[in-house]
C-alpha cells in the first residue's frame, strides 16, 4: 500500500499539483488511522491531506481513480490488479461462441436503476455495458475516450433519457414547471451514469496496462497551466473562479505603499484617551492613513487572433471592476473605444461581453489589429486624462499586421502615467517574429510580461512592484 | 460524544441536525484523530461556520470564535497587556523596587486574553472557530501558525503558553484570496460545495419542521436549477432554508411559476440575478 501511495503522490506532482514533503507524511499518517479497505474513506483522507486547493481536485480525482481503482467501494466485490477478472478474453474477436448479448435487457435494468436512483444497480449496469459494448482491446495505449464514446453510442443516452422522463412522469400528474425541474434532475442522473461508465473503463485500463501507464495517458495540465490562447470554454469557466482572488491580490499590490507608521499623531484623541490613565498618554493615537486608491486603465486587444485570450482578459476586467472603483477599460482592434460602462456594478459577464462585441466601436478600417492607430487614437482622446497615479495595463500580442508601430505615442503615454505594463500572451520566443512589434513597444514600458497561463498571471501579480506615485513620494 | 469512526461522526452530526456528506465526516474524524486543524473552504452559506457550531454541540464544548477582518492584529487576536491596570499598579506602589514591580506587572494578572489565547488557556476543551480567515492580510496569517501547528502561544515577557487541553480548530475561508502555503500545510483541507438535490432535500427536512416531502423536493430542485445559471451570487443553503420557511409561512404546498416569481427575492439578493432567474425559470421549457 505504501508503494501505491508514493506512486500516487509522484503522479500528482507530475501533474503539477504541489504536494510538499510534510503533506505527504501527513497523508501517510492519516491513512494509518483509517480503514484502508474502503475507497471513499481513503479518497477523502488523501484529498484532505494532499490537496490544498480546489483547482487541483480534478487532477486528484483522475489520478485517484487510476491508482486506487482496485480498492473496493463499500458494497461491491474487489478487483485484483493484474487478474483482469472482468476483461473479456483477448480472443473474443468472433463473438459467435457466446450467447448473443441482449441490449434491451440492459437498457431496462439501467432504466430501473436510474428511476430508483439505485447506485449499486447503476454500477452493475455500467459494468455490463462496458463488458459488452466497449469492445476493449487489451494492450492498446489509449486513454479510454474512444471506448467511452463507443459504449455511449450503443447505449443511446438520449433515448434512455426520453424513456426515463416518460417513466417518471407517468407516476404523477405534474405541472409544466415540475416537469422541467424533473427533466433537469434526470440530466444529472444520466451524468452520474456516464461517470460510472467512464470510471469502469478506466478501471479496466488500469488492470490491463498498469497504473503508471494509464496515469500518464490521462494526465492533463492543471487549470493554471493551460495556454490561454487555446483554452476551451469549459477551461475558461473554471478559470473564472480563480480570477477573483487574483484581482483582489492585484488590487492590494497596486495600493501598497512603502511601509510607514499608521499616520500622523492625533494629538486631540491622545489627550482625550490619556484622561483614563490619569493624564499619562499611555496610548498614543494616530490618524488613520488615507487609503491609496489605485487608478487602473486596462487596454485590451480584442481582435480575432486574440479571441480566446481577450475573452479571458475581459473576464479579468470584469472581476477587476468590482475591486477598483477607478478602473477604466478600453478595447481595441484597429481603433480604440472605452468600454468601462459595460462593466458597471451588477452587470454579469455574459451581457457585458455581448455589449463589448456589438456596441463598442473598435473597428475603423478593416478589423485587423492596428496597434499604432489604436494607441494614437487613445492618446489624442484620453491621453490628457492620464495622471501620475494611473497605471496603464495593455494586453495584446503586439502583432501589428506590418503596419507602422508608431511606438513614440506609447512613450508619451508612459510619460504621463505612473506605470505602463504590457502583458503578452505569446511565448517570449515568438516575440518580434513575423509582424510582432513587441520590442518597439517594450522599450517604453515599465515592465513587459509573458502571460500565457493563469500561473504566469499569478506570478506577474506576485512580483509586481511599481514606482510609487508622485503624491506618496512627496509625503 | 464518540468520534471514533467516520460513521459515528456522521451520526453525531446528524443528531444535531447537521447533515454531513462522506467527505465532511471523514475529515472531521481525521482532524479529531490526528489533532489537526480543519480549513473549510467553499462558497458563502454552505454551512462552514455551522459545521464548527455543530461540532461544539456534539462534543459539548464551548465555542470560541475569532471573526477575522482586514486590520485584525495581535492585540485583538492573541493577547494584549492591560496598560491601564499596569499603570495604576505602578502609581499605587511608588515605594517598591522597580525590578519587583516589573516582575509583577508582566504577570498573567495583567494579561487581557483574546480569542486565540483564550482557547489555549481554557481549562475545559473548546472548539476554536477562526472565521473567514481569508480576510486578514497575509502578514497577519503568520500569527496563526504557531497555534495551528503546536497549539501554543509565545509571549515574550511570560514565555510559551501551551494548550492545557487539545482544542478542535476550524478555520473557514470564502476563498477571496489564496491563503499562504504555510497555513494550508498545517491544516486538513475540506472543500464544501453546494449539496446535491437529494442531500439538500434532507437538510431542508431536518431544518424546516413541518415541510412536506413534496415541497422539500421541489425547493431543492429549484435551488439546483437556479445554481446552474450564471449568477452574481448563487442561492446558499441558508437561503433555500429561508425560502422553504417562507413558503411554509404562506401555507403554500406546491410551487408553480407564479409563486416562484413572487418569492424569488428570498433566494436571490441582486436585482439582475432575480430578473435573469425569473426569465430562465418561468419561460417555456428549454428544448
Amino acid at each position: 500500500m505504501l508503494g501505491v501511495i508514493t506512486g500516487f503522490i509522484d503522479e500528482l506532482r507530475a501533474a503539477g499539483v504541489p504536494v510538499s514533503m510534510v503533506e505527504a507524511i501527513d497523508g501517510m499518517r492519516a491513512v494509518e488511522a483509517i480503514e484502508i479497505g474502503e475507497r471513499v474513506a481513503l479518497r477523502e483522507t488523501l484529498r484532505a491531506t494532499l490537496i490544498k486547493n480546489q483547482r487541483h481536485e480534478r487532477a486528484f480525482d483522475t489520478a485517484f481513480d487510476v491508482y486506487f481503482s482496485t480498492v473496493p467501494l463499500p458494497d461491491s466485490t474487489p478487483i485484483e490488479e493484474g487478474s483482469r477478472p472482468d476483461l473479456p478474453p483477448p480472443d473474443r474477436g468472433d463473438g459467435s461462441e457466446r450467447a448473443p448479448f441482449d441490449i434491451d435487457a440492459l437498457l431496462d435494468d439501467l432504466l430501473q436503476a436510474l428511476a430508483r436512483l439505485d447506485e449499486e444497480a447503476m454500477r452493475r449496469g455500467a459494468r455490463t455495458a462496458v463488458d459488452e459494448l466497449a469492445g476493449m482491446e487489451p494492450g492498446r495505449p489509449v486513454g479510454g475516450t474512444y471506448y467511452l464514446y463507443r459504449t455511449l453510442r450503443r447505449l443511446d443516452l438520449a433515448d434512455l433519457e426520453a424513456r426515463l422522463i416518460e417513466a417518471l412522469m407517468e407516476d404523477e400528474d405534474l405541472s409544466e414547471f415540475d416537469q422541467r425541474l424533473l427533466r433537469e434532475e434526470i440530466e444529472t442522473r444520466l451524468e452520474r451514469l456516464r461517470q460510472e461508465i467512464e470510471e469502469e473503463i478506466r478501471r479496466r485500463l488500469v488492470a490491463d496496462r498498469g497504473r503508471d501507464a494509464v496515469a500518464r495517458t490521462l494526465r492533463r495540465p492543471l487549470i493554471e497551466d493551460i495556454d490561454l490562447m487555446h483554452a476551451t470554454t469549459r477551461d475558461l469557466q473554471e478559470m473564472e473562479a480563480a480570477i477573483g482572488p487574483l484581482t483582489r491580490k492585484l488590487a492590494a499590490r497596486l495600493a501598497r505603499r512603502r511601509r510607514k507608521r499608521a499616520g500622523r499623531l492625533d494629538f486631540r484623541r491622545t489627550m482625550r484617551k490619556s484622561l483614563a490613565t490619569g493624564g499619562v498618554p499611555a496610548e498614543p493615537q494616530f490618524r488613520h492613513p488615507r487609503p491609496h486608491r489605485p487608478e487602473v486603465w486596462l487596454l485590451c486587444d480584442i481582435s480575432g487572433s486574440m479571441a480566446t485570450f481577450s475573452r479571458f482578459t475581459l473576464q479579468f476586467t470584469h472581476a477587476m471592476a468590482t475591486h477598483f472603483s477607478k478602473l477604466r477599460s478600453f478595447a481595441f482592434v484597429d481603433t480604440i473605444d472605452e468600454v468601462t460602462d459595460f462593466f458597471g456594478a451588477g452587470v454579469d459577464f455574459g451581457s457585458a461581453l455581448q455589449r463589448v462585441t456589438t456596441e463598442a466601436e473598435v473597428v475603423w478600417l478593416d478589423g485587423h489589429s492596428d496597434y499604432g492607430n489604436s494607441l494614437e487614437t487613445f492618446n489624442t482622446t484620453y491621453g490628457r486624462q492620464l495622471t501620475p497615479r494611473t497605471t496603464v495595463i495593455i494586453t495584446g500580442d503586439a502583432r501589428n499586421n506590418y503596419r507602422p508601430p508608431r511606438d513614440k505615442v506609447l512613450g508619451e503615454i508612459a510619460e504621463a502615467a505612473r506605470a505602463l505594463v504590457w502583458l503578452n500572451p505569446e511565448p517570449r520566443a515568438y516575440w518580434d517574429t513575423g509582424d510582432s512589434a513587441m520590442s518597439h513597444y517594450a522599450a517604453h514600458c515599465t515592465s513587459v510580461h509573458e502571460v500565457r497561463t493563469l500561473r504566469q498571471l499569478e506570478q506577474f501579480i506576485e512580483e509586481l512592484t511599481l514606482p510609487g506615485t508622485r503624491a506618496s513620494q512627496n509625503a | 460524544m464518540n468520534l471514533e469512526s467516520p460513521r459515528s461522526v456522521a451520526d453525531a452530526l446528524r443528531s444535531v441536525d447537521y447533515l454531513p456528506d462522506d467527505r465532511i465526516s471523514q475529515v472531521v474524524f481525521l482532524a479529531n484523530r490526528l489533532d489537526k486543524p480543519i480549513l473549510v473552504e467553499g462558497p458563502a452559506g454552505v454551512g462552514k461556520t455551522e459545521l464548527a457550531k455543530s461540532l461544539a454541540r456534539i462534543t459539548g464544548r464551548d465555542l470560541i470564535r475569532l471573526q477575522c477582518y482586514e486590520g485584525l492584529d495581535e492585540a485583538k487576536a492573541l493577547y494584549e497587556w492591560n496598560y491601564k491596570k499596569q499603570l495604576l499598579r505602578i502609581q499605587s506602589d511608588v515605594d517598591h523596587d522597580w525590578g519587583e514591580i516589573e516582575q509583577d506587572i508582566f504577570s498573567e494578572e495583567f494579561l487581557l486574553t483574546r480569542p486565540l489565547l483564550e482557547a489555549i488557556r481554557s481549562e475545559a476543551p473548546v472548539v476554536l472557530l477562526i472565521d473567514e480567515v481569508d480576510r486578514v492580510e497575509v502578514e497577519t496569517e503568520a500569527l496563526l501558525l504557531e497555534i495551528l501547528s503546536d497549539f501554543q502561544v509565545s509571549i515574550p515577557e511570560l514565555g510559551t503558553m501551551a494548550a492545557r487541553t487539545q482544542p478542535i480548530v476550524v478555520l473557514t475561508s470564502n476563498n477571496t484570496r489564496e491563503l499562504s502555503e504555510a497555513l494550508k500545510r498545517r491544516c486538513l483541507f475540506l472543500h464544501i460545495d453546494y449539496p446535491d438535490a437529494q442531500r439538500e432535500q434532507e437538510i431542508l427536512a431536518a431544518r424546516v419542521p413541518g415541510l412536506s416531502e413534496h415541497l422539500a423536493a421541489q425547493v431543492a430542485r429549484v435551488a439546483r436549477s437556479i445554481r446552474s445559471l450564471d449568477l452574481k451570487k448563487a442561492p446558499s443553503v441558508s437561503e433555500t432554508i429561508d425560502w422553504a420557511r417562507t413558503l411554509l409561512a404562506l401555507s403554500i404546498d406546491d410551487v408553480d411559476e407564479e409563486i416562484l416569481g413572487d418569492t424569488l427575492h428570498v433566494l436571490l439578493k441582486y436585482q439582475t440575478d432575480i430578473e435573469k432567474a425569473a426569465k430562465e425559470l418561468t419561460s417555456s421549457p428549454r428544448a
